[in-house]
């Protein structure tokens, strides 16, 4: 039996076994951003430790750089203070930092993969869940905390235990109007936010070769959503098309060198897996996460559940979701007024995803009742959206146009829900609070619905807006 | 680097159960408090959203239960500590006197993250949890014993089996949560990995 990617990576990267059983691996890419690390790095400080190899880590601003203007210092004494930490902590230590006057600066998952950092056959590691997003370059890539951001600066290794693998096959195709955010929705909603724990997802069948690599992006991006650490897809022609002339990405007699190190690094076609499991795309439509976990999530003409007809180990967080969004258990999805549309994130902050919602915005309105913000994932993607007059789109269908960063994912930076908003948000959380505000409402979905949604006023089917 | 004081065998204190699946990091301890460069100040936080009603009145969440005051084990139930990585969660809770955690099922991130600052989370099996639970709201002076030695949780005159990965339970009872001297340790072995990685050694990152 051959061996799949996950593997194959684990086994080159193995360090050695330590005492308590677990892997030291050995850690390819180290990204770092201005939350999970100042600590990190005064833990080094403490220990009189150096950088062990700062030319693999790599940092930037995203999580509470505002987006409205980048006047230093920020408004924010806090926010101003993490900003100086990281600045300094990276001098001092010699890694590159694309900060908000490089024209590189970005949400840390968008920028990884658009400079050619993230590569197939890496081990990539970072202070934030959503690292799984790299996996869709055929790295294995997962969040850490703190500690082990120190443990990566002064060692760039990690204690691991290694993860079995679930091959997830995406048969069929998606119809126009359903997207990969509908896919990773649709998944998660199947398999539980639990389900994924002690795995890694591989993802993989005709509806996944089809993507494209941005697209990938955002499949992987949710793997944590499903309680799956890592998420990965195969390098195939798409990812080294992708990779080809980025800023980072081996040029020239290099080149041929990678990518046959990169074509050894797929799981071979006769690959074992722990645990297998089909979805079916040509059965999916857009998907609309309305409780407070990203697996409460219906299709957009269903109804949300009623908590009666749920499995009895469901219904708990389900009437808990009630609790918090007031929504009628059994009332149609669709038509759900909403107040706010955040389009962006690192799970759909791409270029391809900006170009998908200024599709619906174009010609049309936002309600005038909705505040609608598009914020591009980085500098790179607001630049390129900008040469094809996407900002001219969204600004005329009175969205408002900003400057990169993780915003109103999070609600660390002034983007925040106010009251008890609701959001039609492209992110990737819809967790009680998660936007900023203790009472504030995330419906998830696609960019799309996200902007049919702001013109409409209510949750709506892009497919009838597309059509 | 393994240290005698870093060694935990067993522990003992009363409970605070907070019951619910999947509460995630981000009810913990939300984003807005960890705007800061250090893990000090996080301990009254923890679990604010939740403490305090929309007028910021105490909604008598068990953290604010006189009657678990000074109660230093945690029981949870499914998907604990599920979402962001951020260790601010276990800090916040070991800030508030959390010193072990036992649920039904954890989060991956969360699990490791409460490891690698010496703080153990054990599993046990649903009715295990249900009767922890009572046990806490109804007798909440009741001392609990977790042995992670024995894999026992001693409670109310019972005893529950608890799990853990055993990688994990050795790096407690051998004092070695604490990884960054250990990986240190192997530094001739980190030199040769690195060696036979074809992106550091053939194709590396051109320099900036």
């Amino acid at each position: 039996m051959g061996k799949n990617l996950l593997n194959k990576v684990w086994d080159l990267h193995a360090v050695r076994r330590l005492p308590s059983g677990e892997d030291q691996l050995f850690i390819g890419l180290h990204l770092v951003h201005e939350v999970t690390s100042p600590q990190a790095f005064a833990m080094l400080a403490e220990r009189g430790l150096p950088v062990l190899h700062p030319e693999r880590t790599f940092a930037t601003a995203d999580h509470i750089v505002p987006t409205d203007g980048s006047t230093r210092p920020f408004a924010d004494r806090l926010a101003e203070d993490m900003m100086r930490a990281l600045e300094a902590n990276a001098a001092r230590h010699g890694i590159r930092y694309f900060g908000p006057d490089s024209g590189e600066q970005g949400i840390v998952h968008v920028i990884g993969p658009e400079l050619g950092l993230s590569q197939p056959g890496l081990t990539i590691a970072c202070g934030d869940s959503h690292t799984s997003t790299h996996g869709a370059l055929g790295a294995i890539a997962f969040g850490i905390g703190t500690s082990q951001v120190r443990d990566v600066l002064a060692t760039q290794t990690l204690s691991l235990a290694r993860p079995k693998v679930r091959r997830i096959e995406v048969r069929g195709r998606l119809e126009p109007g359903v997207y990969a955010k509908d896919v990773i929705l649709g998944i998660i909603a199947s398999l539980g936010v639990n389900g994924g724990l002690g795995y890694a997802y591989e993802y993989g069948g005709p509806a996944v070769a089809a993507m494209s690599m941005e697209e990938r992006l955002t499949i992987c991006n949710m793997s944590i959503e499903g309680g799956a650490r890592v998420g990965y897809i195969n390098p195939d022609e798409t990812t080294f098309a992708y990779l080809r002339d980025r800023l980072f990405a081996p040029g020239g007699g290099q080149w041929e060198e990678a990518l046959r190190f990169w074509r050894g690094m797929a799981s071979d076609p006769d690959a074992g897996y722990d645990d297998r499991f089909v979805l079916d795309a040509d059965r999916l439509q857009p998907m609309v996460a309305w409780g407070i976990n990203p697996g409460q999530a219906v299709g957009v003409g269903e109804r949300l559940p009623l908590p009666a007809e749920l499995p009895a180990g469901n219904r708990e967080t389900v009437e808990k979701a009630y609790a918090h969004t007031g929504f009628t258990p059994g009332a149609p999805v669709r038509g759900t007024r909403i107040d706010v549309a955040f389009i962006g994130s690192c799970t759909n902050g791409r270029l391809s995803d900006l170009r998908e919602a200024a599709r619906v915005a174009r010609g049309r309105r936002a309600a005038s009742r909705v505040r609608a913000l598009v914020v591009p994932g980085s500098q790179r993607v607001s630049a390129a959206a900008e040469r094809e007059g996407l900002d001219r789109v969204f600004r005329e269908a009175g969205f408002q146009w900003r400057l990169p960063g993780c915003s109103m994912c999070l609600g660390m930076n002034p983007d925040v829900l106010v009251g008890e908003e609701v959001c039609a948000s492209s992110s990737n959380r819809n967790f009680i609070g998660r936007q900023g505000s203790p009472r504030g409402r995330t419906l998830l979905m696609s960019p799309a619905m996200v902007a049919a949604a702001a013109i409409a006023g209510e949750v709506a089917d892009v497919r009838e807006v597309l059509s | 680097m393994s240290s005698a004081n870093c060694v935990i065998r067993a522990l003992s204190g009363r409970a605070v159960p907070v019951r619910g699946n999947d509460i995630d990091t981000d009810r913990i301890i939300p984003a807005r408090f960890m705007k800061t460069v250090s893990f000090d100040s996080l301990g009254r936080w923890v679990f604010q959203d939740a403490r305090r009603d929309a007028a910021g009145k105490p909604t008598g969440h068990p953290f604010d239960d006189p009657r678990h005051a000074g109660a230093s084990i945690l029981l949870a139930n499914r998907n604990f500590g599920c979402g962001s990585s951020r260790e601010h969660a276990p800090q916040a809770l070991a800030a508030w006197g959390i010193r072990a955690v036992v649920a039904e099922s954890f989060a991956e991130i969360f699990a490791g993250n409460c490891t690698a600052i010496g703080l153990p989370v054990v599993e046990v099996e649903a009715e295990a949890a249900e009767a922890l639970m009572r046990l806490a709201e109804t007798r909440p002076d009741a001392e609990l014993r977790l042995d992670l030695e024995a894999r026992r949780l001693e409670a109310g005159g019972q005893g529950y089996p608890v799990r853990l990965p055993e990688a994990r339970r050795q790096v407690f009872l051998t004092g070695s949560w604490d990884t960054v001297g250990l990986l240190l340790e192997g530094k001739e072995q980190i030199r040769t990995v690195a060696a036979r990685l074809p992106y550091l050694t053939r194709f590396p990152y051109p320099a900036g």
